[in-house]
């Protein structure tokens, strides 16, 4: 085969799945917002996507913060300047770390699940089931996963920017001999409003994305167990990728001069 | 049989009338001119081989599949370009059971049941177990499998679950995608007799599709074949054994010898 024509092949499919990922999301909010809602179903994605999702975010916030802490010290020790410590934590976990990692994590804890249960339900025609009982499956399965995604993941990131301080300050006093109130005075002293909330815009970006290539990798999935779990890969794989993107452009929107 | 008057066709369209729907799927051309119409209180079975576009006809019907070309009215009404909100009212008028069954597996059995009921007619929760609980009944489960998840019952409970919740909310068209298929003889017939029996009590307009003859002796007042896309016959379900079409007779016997051809490719 010529290659000029795999190339070309390539990327038109490419192009390809990008327009349907486009139109896809279209319809989901244009039907969403029309309504009617289902607020148990939101209800039930929010606890599903905040309140499961806490022990991993913890968990993944607490060691991150910790080892922010010994890292910077044993590199800031070089030129005298380890008193930044705690200023590196708190930045790096409310800014970059919080947001991405969390993202992450919830790609691969809720994306995955979201891809599994709406491809199954998929191959096994529930979905069309959905539509011959009246019910748009786009206003009843994606749009609350939209919704849950987008608020969830801030909320998620404020209690891993918390804990990955903690985790930070518990280095900074056990282990490099920090006070506590001095650990905790510089924690806040150059912090600005601005690193919060720019890590918490990014938090409900990374959300809406998760919840999206979940639903789509999920709604678009064929041909059985072997679609559903290929489903399942591309909607990680897809939410991972287009979190580190994303990133970069909300990191640019917000702090480039 | 009287010859209608044109006029008295206007008031009375066919409850579901398909013109000349042809639908390919890349190079397989499925659906090819096909025409079938169900009358008001009618009940048609479309019989044909696994892969004919049986179950792609009656997913253009419902608007799952967006037919590539024909018409499709419902009451007279043309549904095939409908926008979306005026599509869910259409919708209104169908129940299905489908071939797997497709019950939602997050809900329990009463939920889902009483679907309809709770999303489209917003009955109060209590009210809607009620009339589901009562609805379960008629299919012949009792009260306690209401709280069941669907995945604890075995396929024939699963097909009877499917059947109430195509039921529940009284549509006026009811539609069958091989009711029968993966159960034993026995649980075919048991939910052949809940199929007729629902149709008649609601005087529903019934269209299934079957590859099981015995099904379709049992619910059809008519019977067409469809084969490489098209109604090669129908007639009335008395005459299936004399069509003198050697399609429908190869079918009915289930010889491998035979105008039919098999096809690899699933529809």
């Amino acid at each position: 085969m010529n290659p000029v024509a795999v190339i070309g092949h390539v990327f038109l499919n490419f192009l390809a799945s990008v327009g349907d990922l486009a139109l896809f999301a279209g319809q989901a909010i244009s039907q969403g917002l029309r309504g009617p809602w289902y607020p148990r179903m939101i209800l039930r994605q929010m606890v599903d996507i905040g309140y499961y999702s806490l022990p991993v975010v913890g968990l993944t916030a607490i060691f991150t913060g910790m080892v922010l802490a010994l890292q910077s010290h044993t590199g800031f020790a070089r030129f005298e300047a380890q008193s930044a410590v705690a200023t590196i934590v708190v930045l790096s976990m409310t800014r970059e770390l919080g947001p991405v990692l969390a993202g992450l994590m919830v790609a691969g804890r809720v994306g995955a699940s979201m891809a599994a249960e709406i491809g199954t339900m998929r191959v096994t025609e529930q979905i069309d089931a959905l539509t011959t009982l009246s019910t748009d499956p786009f206003k009843y399965l994606v749009w609350p996963r939209l919704i849950a995604g987008l608020f969830m993941l801030p909320l998620l990131v404020i209690v891993a920017d918390v804990i990955g301080v903690f985790g930070g300050y518990l280095i900074g006093i056990y282990k490099l001999d920090f006070g506590p109130y001095d650990y905790l005075h510089r924690t806040f002293e150059y912090l600005e409003p601005q690193d919060v909330i720019s890590g918490l815009v990014k938090a409900a970006v990374f959300g809406f994305l998760v919840a999206l290539m979940g639903c789509y990798q999920g709604y678009r999935s064929r041909g059985g167990a072997q679609g559903v779990g290929a489903a399942t890969t591309k909607a990680v794989v897809s939410a991972s990728i287009l979190i580190l993107t994303s990133n970069y452009l909300v990191t640019q929107m917000f702090f480039s001069q | 049989m009287t010859v209608s008057s044109p006029k008295r066709q206007l008031e009375h369209p066919p409850k579901i009338r398909v013109r000349g729907l042809y639908k390919a799927f890349g190079p397989k051309q499925v659906l090819d001119g096909l025409d079938l119409e169900v009358g008001r209180g009618e009940s048609v079975v479309v019989i044909g081989g696994s892969g004919t576009g049986k179950s792609v006809l009656l997913k253009c019907i419902l608007g799952i599949l967006q037919p590539d070309r024909g018409s499709i009215e419902i009451d007279g009404q043309e549904v095939t370009r409908l926008p979306a909100r005026e599509r869910e009212q259409v919708m209104h008028k169908f129940g299905m059971l489908f071939q797997g069954s497709a019950l939602f597996d997050s809900l329990p059995v009463w939920e889902n049941v009483a679907f309809g009921l709770l999303q489209v007619k917003k009955l109060p929760r209590a009210e809607a177990k009620e009339r589901a609980i009562e609805v379960l009944g008629r299919v012949g489960l009792p009260p306690a499998a209401a709280d069941l998840a669907p995945a604890e019952l075995s396929g024939g409970m699963q097909k009877r679950v499917g059947l109430a919740r195509a039921i529940a909310t009284q549509p006026e068209i009811l539609f069958f995608d091989e009711p029968t298929t993966g159960l034993d003889p026995i649980m075919a017939d048991v939910i052949n007799e809940l199929i007729a029996g629902a149709v008649r009590r609601l005087g529903a307009t019934a269209l299934s599709i079957t590859h099981d003859l015995a099904s379709a002796r049992k619910i059809a007042d008519r019977i067409a074949m469809l084969y490489l896309g098209k109604i090669i016959w129908q007639g009335p379900v008395g005459q299936i054994d004399r069509s003198g079409n050697p399609y429908v007779d190869q079918f009915i016997h289930g010889r491998a010898d035979g105008p039919i051809k098999l096809d690899v490719r699933a529809a």
